[in-house]
């Protein structure tokens, strides 16, 4: 019997834009396992940035209940919603979102600053999950001396500085070429080997294909949920031709 | 989040920006500057008025004949008495409550010679109360008696600035000085006093007993042969109305001269106390004014950081929706940015506070005006800008608080 990590019922959500009433999610229903890598896809429009935004603790839902890690949060307040991302969630975005003018190492302990640790802790974590990433060696590199894959690798660092129960990944390889992409989809596969809940937003059905469950979203319900059998992004990386 | 981490990251917003944020504390620098300035120029004029009043004898008040000089006719009609040396002694004698001394004193002025040096300056026969109202006090030497006063005796005390002129760096003490060819001896050297409030030299002057200004100086003029004297210093009771004070003097003098209702007064009061006051009372007035010119410079100041700060925010909205995204609650962000408007403006009250303290020294070096810098006055300073950074950061913080973090994300 797998462990529920995410349960999402009746979800909705809807909004005021201008004078037009947005129904931007229509009544989702689902569970994500702990330790399962689950992609969503959809066209823009579809709902599933609402439906991420709601699983990020980012926004609240206008009806229905989401569960995370046993606890019901479709009702926190601001601040607790804001304890939780930092506690439960870690995020990677599109376009990396990595402070400019600041060292790797300090962009990695940005959450645990919110964490109240001191200096000492919040270094020691952060250079930890850079080794994980495999960045070691550029710990005192500013964003603008790396490359988009390794600026990938650090806020992949910076989502998994805090242990969240839950990586969300935000069309990750989104700003990359497709080399790099495959090797990030490659580590984000070796950190959920190692037991670590990852959602994945993308359009692209190749990196969905990286996933054991694709989510497909269409005008704010789900109209597909499938299990996959997961392509191993390593490999691929390996049959690469190596560049010269 | 700690207080340290916070200021380090709006230390380091400021780093990033330097000229900007340089151009951003001018503000507050100039604002702040001016007030240090304006506080220790305004309190070095009022610390030299003090000292002048203090100079002058606290509570003092005078009495002149109405006749300009000694030898001039008797100004008002009818009038019978110049102010004479018996009003003085009157003055003392019936309003002890209001006068707590007051001294005729005769003034002459001309030539004084000593060996083979000479000096013009101006003379003053005085009773020993002279030196208690006017608060003299002697540098060296000793001041004449009552028995030198019947006697007449040939003895003067002179002033620093006389006796510099006249024996420069030697002591004059028992020397001989000459005025209209009358000898007398310095028995004694005055305690420097320098300036009066209306910038004359208070130190070239010399003392001498009021009978031997009167007999043996001024002997040949018609006015010594009376008991007229040029003007009586009054020293009023500490804590009296200095007015009330001069009501009651002006009724006795106006009662001993037998001046009827609507007559004019045959002498001129002038109350010291309350021309000082008045002085005050407009270097205040300055100062005020100077104030509110500081002030619209701080307030300038507060707008421009706010300004700054309301375009610190926008450019970083995707830094905002990031920290937010990783477990900021909102008052972190209004935190960070309030402390960020803070350090911007404590750090150009600081500045302001090293070029105010230069400012006003170089200003008091080159015009020559004392300066008073004032410990108080340069923590107000900076606390006032601390308040104009929170008052004036208050605004944009929050609004970078109260932003959707998904908005923010999405920020292009």
């Amino acid at each position: 019997m797998a462990d529920t990590l995410i349960r999402v019922t009746d979800l909705t959500k809807d909004y005021r834009l201008g004078d037009t009433h947005v129904l931007a999610l229509r009544g989702v229903s689902l569970e994500i396992e702990r330790g399962s890598f689950v992609a969503v896809m959809g066209p823009s429009g579809s709902g599933k940035s609402t439906f991420m935004n709601l699983l990020g603790c980012l926004d609240q839902p206008s009806a229905g209940h989401l569960w995370l890690d046993g606890e019901e949060v479709s009702q926190l307040s601001d601040d607790a919603l804001a304890a939780l991302r930092n506690r439960r969630i870690g995020f990677v975005f599109q376009h990396f979102n990595l402070l400019a003018r600041t060292s790797a190492l300090d962009n990695v302990a940005l959450p645990l600053l919110y964490r109240g640790l001191t200096a000492s802790e919040r270094h020691a974590k952060s250079e930890q999950r850079l080794h994980q990433v495999g960045l070691a060696e550029r710990m005192d590199h500013h964003p603008a001396q790396l490359s988009g894959g390794q600026q990938q690798r650090v806020a992949i660092a910076r989502a998994l500085v805090g242990d969240p129960a839950l990586v969300l990944a935000d069309e990750p390889t989104g700003a990359l070429d497709s080399r790099t992409g495959i090797e990030i989809m490659a580590l984000l596969q070796q950190l959920n080997r190692e037991g670590i809940t990852i959602v994945l937003v993308t359009h692209e059905h190749d990196i969905a294909a990286y996933a054991d469950r694709i989510i497909q979203f269409r005008d704010g319900r789900v109209v597909d949920d499938q299990s996959n059998e997961r392509r191993d992004a390593g490999a691929d990386f390996s049959a690469l031709p190596v560049l010269t | 989040m700690n207080f340290t981490a916070t200021l380090a990251i709006a230390l380091k917003a400021l780093r990033v920006n330097k000229l900007r944020s340089a151009l951003t504390m001018l503000g507050i620098i100039i604002g702040v500057a001016a007030v240090i300035v304006m506080i220790a120029v305004g309190g070095g004029a009022r610390a030299q008025v003090e000292s002048q009043i203090k100079n002058l004898g606290a509570n003092l008040m005078m009495v002149f004949s109405a006749s300009p000089t000694f030898t001039g006719a008797r100004s008002a009609a009818g009038a019978t008495h110049t102010v004479s040396e018996d009003d003085a002694y009157a003055i003392a004698r019936e309003l002890p409550e209001y006068v707590a001394g007051a001294a005729p004193a005769l003034r002459g002025g001309g030539q004084v010679v000593a060996g083979n040096s000479n000096w013009s300056t101006s003379f003053y026969g005085v009773t020993p109360d002279y030196f208690d109202v006017r608060e003299w006090t002697l540098a060296e030497g000793r001041f004449f008696d009552q028995a030198e006063i019947n006697g007449a005796a040939k003895v003067a005390i002179i002033g620093r600035t006389v006796a510099t002129n006249l024996f420069g760096d030697a002591s004059p003490l028992d020397e001989a000085i000459r005025i209209r060819t009358v000898p007398l001896t310095v028995i004694g050297v005055l305690a420097s006093k320098g300036q009066s409030p209306g910038g004359s030299d208070l130190d070239d002057v010399i003392l001498m007993p009021i009978t031997t200004a009167r007999n043996r100086i001024l002997g040949a003029t018609a006015l010594a042969k009376s008991r007229s004297v040029g003007s009586i210093q009054i020293k009023i009771v500490d804590g009296t109305d200095s007015k009330v004070a001069e009501e009651k003097v002006r009724e006795l003098l106006r009662q001993r001269h037998r001046l009827q209702a609507g007559q004019d007064d045959d002498f001129t009061l002038r109350n010291m106390t309350e021309l000082l006051q008045t002085r005050e009372e407009s270097s205040r007035v300055m100062a005020l004014l100077l104030a509110s010119v500081a002030s619209v410079s701080l307030l300038v100041g507060g707008i421009g950081i706010m300004n700054i700060m309301l375009v610190s925010v926008t450019e970083r909205t995707r830094e905002i929706g990031l920290r937010r995204a990783v477990g900021a609650r909102a008052r972190d962000i209004l935190q960070q940015f309030l402390i960020e408007a803070i350090t911007l403006s404590l750090i150009g009250g600081l500045v302001g506070v090293l070029l105010g303290t230069g400012g006003a020294q170089l200003i008091g070096e080159l015009a020559g005006w004392p300066i008073e810098l004032s410990l108080s006055a340069t923590l107000l300073a900076v606390s006032f800008a601390a308040v104009i950074g929170i008052f004036f950061g208050y605004y944009p913080a929050r609004k970078a608080a109260r932003m959707s973090p998904i908005e923010a994300l999405r920020h292009e």
